[in-house]
């Protein structure tokens, strides 16, 4: 296969990469790009550890374009600014999420969604305009467009800040744009992992009742008393599930892997909407039935748009909403992504980046 | 020992059944309730043919409970009117559709949504509020809580008009719901049978452009000449269902046989919404990426409440759009039935009762 990006830039850089679908990452040298007029160049301090990183690094989807550095919750120091950048100074704390450029020009990108422009560019394993790929925040520094990145407030912790850039954003959207997001909603959310936890912190902070919804009884306690949710009910649970029938305003379903998602239809009041954000390859069983009788519906969601991530940064700061983090050595990301292929995290790596990718470089 | 159907109420009845899951229909003596304080009778004029009444004859969902007399999409005159009775008198023209039941007192059926109503009874083969079988309008006379009868609007014939009550409400009310409503907007509509014609007709007194999605080429010329769509796909043509990707703002899906939600997906924009309204007896396979990558969704509905079906008979009056039917005798239904199954009607069978229908 054609190895992108491969063409030298003129500024060095070092990560981790993979480089297979062995999804076995290691330290890669490589190049980005000059600081362009309207860009900011990024020193990476934290990078957090997405669910897709491990999807990408293994080409589940099979788009992985190797070498593949991934990593797109990335919260840095700004250390060098175009000559037209007037969104940020030197020194200032921004992040960096899922995309880094999008066509500007059609009606998803002139409403603010950039995310759902079908030429958005990702920010790792996509395709740059220039034609170089992208790699992500495993690295020591990145170059982005300043309109694709996010001030972080001060107020938020660094370190913590960082999986609000995918997984907070991925909660915030959709509550916010099916109407769940409130005082007398009850919002059920299926899976207590990276997304699912940052997601009771959300709609509690919004005023919502929530309910987590979990194949691991082991979490409640977390739930409960950590994360605030108002109820658990283990999914495998027949009598919990039966009982909670027609309970529910909304569901946003993080999980991935293929389930039946009949059960959780039930769980929906007339009208209720249920949201998936898993990317799975596998197709759901439908039954219209249980959409019909009810007015139910089914619709996915992807991350937000860069206005709405910012949005999403500043309420996070307001309410002191931040992710239940366990911060990593660079070197411990492959025993990390092993853990996180079994669940075995609470609930998101996050890497320390500036303290401990420079010393893996021989 | 439980009473049979013919004695089960005092007053003889007289209609066509279905017996076991051949679903053949054939004369069937039962019997109806006396006229309450609250109900209305009305001698059935017309009742159109409704793919459901298909489902169930052949016990398709596995809950028909026989014998089933199906019928409702009632047209006919009332008879007698219950004491309390305000709202109708002896000799108005007067619709039934689909459900003639409900609890009339929870949070649904407060807010003029009776079809929601976890108690909600259907016009035949349920079990109605005197804890008595339903049976429908394939018969001579039904005994309706005023509730669930409608006033049929001057103007609005009482054969081409009976499909409303059921095709009609069950495209309207989900187009009202889900916004589907914004002059300008785009909306395609997946099978032309009896429901995605109606669809058409609605879509375009909505002020909509309306694309037609079809597996029959033949359906063209009438899709665009007479029911007035701006454009139809043949779903198979893959060349022209690709060209239309991302064009639709909305999608009605009336098409009732298992199908592939995949390409209609694909038709869909940003943030758009199919519902779907068929209900094959095995589940669909409903991709997820085409719903994550586009915020698209897939919603059902289910009729609409009495509210809402006297709306929208009112609203068909007003623009003239009736249902294109094709009038048939009552000893003719089996035929039909075999022919509704093929989708070889255009577009929707309407048995004239008043007519045919007489005791042997």
């Amino acid at each position: 296969m054609e190895r992108l990006g491969e063409k030298y830039q003129s500024v060095e850089a070092f990560g981790w990469a993979a480089r297979d679908s062995s999804g076995h990452l290691s330290p890669f040298v490589f190049s980005r790009r000059e600081t362009g007029e309207e860009e900011v160049r990024v020193k990476v301090l934290y990078c957090g550890v997405c669910h897709s990183d491990l999807h990408c690094l293994k080409n589940e989807w099979h788009s992985s374009i190797y070498p593949l550095v991934p990593g797109h919750e990335i919260v840095g120091e700004v250390a060098e600014i175009g000559r037209k950048v007037s969104k940020f100074s030197i020194g200032d704390k921004i992040g960096v999420g899922c995309i880094v450029d999008s066509c500007r020009a059609c009606e998803s990108c002139r409403e603010d969604q950039e995310n759902y422009c079908t030429k958005s560019v990702a920010t790792y394993n996509g395709v740059h305009y220039d034609g170089t790929v992208n790699y992500g925040g495993y690295s020591d520094h990145i170059v982005v467009d300043e309109c694709y990145a996010v001030k972080i407030p001060h107020t938020l912790p660094l370190a913590s800040a960082a999986p609000l850039l995918c997984a907070g954003i991925s909660m915030y959207s959709p509550m916010k744009y099916f109407g769940l997001a409130g005082q007398g909603k009850h919002i059920g959310i299926v899976g207590l992992g990276g997304l699912g936890h940052i997601g009771v912190r959300f709609a509690k902070a919004f005023g919502s009742k929530v309910t987590v919804v979990s194949s691991t009884a082991g979490k409640s306690k977390d739930a409960l008393e950590n994360f605030g949710a108002d109820g658990f009910l283990v999914s495998t649970n027949e009598d919990q599930m039966q009982a909670a029938m027609g309970t529910m305003d909304g569901i946003i379903d993080t999980v991935s892997a293929s389930h039946p998602i009949l059960p959780l239809v039930g769980l929906l009041k007339p009208n209720g909407k249920l949201v998936l954000l898993g990317a799975t390859e596998k197709p759901f069983d439908l039954h219209a039935f249980s959409l019909i009788l009810g007015r139910k519906s089914i619709a996915g969601s992807a991350i937000g748009g860069i206005k709405e991530t910012q949005e999403m940064i500043n309420f996070a700061a307001e309410h002191g909403i931040k992710a239940e983090i366990e911060t990593i050595s660079m070197e411990y990301v492959n025993t990390a992504m092993d853990r996180l292929a079994k669940g075995d995290v609470r609930y998101r790596f996050v890497i320390d980046i500036a303290n401990t990718l420079a010393v893996t470089r021989s | 020992m439980a009473k049979s159907p013919e004695t089960e109420h005092p007053n003889k009845a007289f209609g066509w059944a279905a017996k076991d899951k051949s679903g053949v229909l054939s004369p069937f003596h039962f019997s109806r309730r006396d006229n309450g304080d609250n109900d209305v009778t009305v001698k059935i004029l017309y009742c159109g043919v409704c793919h459901t009444d298909l489902h169930t004859i052949k016990n398709d969902w596995g809950f028909s409970y026989y014998p089933v007399v199906p019928g409702h999409e009632i047209v006919g005159i009332a008879t007698k009117v219950g004491k309390n009775v305000t709202k109708f008198r002896e000799g108005d023209r007067v619709g039934v559709g689909v459900i003639t039941g409900s609890c009339q007192s929870c949070e649904s059926c407060n807010q003029d949504l009776e079809n929601y109503c976890p108690q909600m009874s259907f016009t035949y083969n349920s079990i109605g509020s005197d804890g008595t079988k339903t049976y429908g309008g394939y018969s001579e006379s039904i005994v309706v809580d005023q509730r669930f009868v409608l006033q049929f609007p001057e103007g609005l014939p009482s054969d081409s008009g009976a499909p409303l009550l059921c095709a009609g409400i069950t495209v309207y009310s989900p187009m009202k719901y889900y916004g589907m409503t914004e002059p300008g907007k785009h909306l395609g509509v997946a099978g032309l049978g009896g429901l995605g014609h109606v669809a058409v007709k609605i879509g375009k007194a909505f002020g909509l452009k309306v694309t037609v999605i079809s597996s029959s080429p033949s359906k063209e010329d009438e899709a665009i000449n007479r029911l007035g769509a701006d454009s139809f796909l043949v779903s198979s043509d893959s060349q022209k269902m690709k060209a239309a990707i991302g064009t639709m703002d909305y999608i009605i899906d009336t098409v009732s046989a298992v199908h592939a939600l995949f390409p209609l997906l694909g038709l869909l924009k940003v943030n758009g919404k199919l519902v779907t309204l068929g209900l094959p007896e095995k589940p669909l396979e409903l991709p997820i990426f085409p719903l994550v990558l586009g915020r698209k969704m897939v919603g059902g509905s289910d009729i609409g409440g009495m509210k809402e079906t006297q709306e929208m008979l009112e609203f068909c009056a007003k623009h003239n759009i009736t249902a294109d039917i094709e009038l048939i005798k009552m000893d003719e239904i089996n035929t039909a039935m075999e022919r509704l199954a093929k989708s070889d009607v255009r577009y929707r069978f309407v048995i004239d009762v008043a007519n045919s229908l007489s005791p042997p």
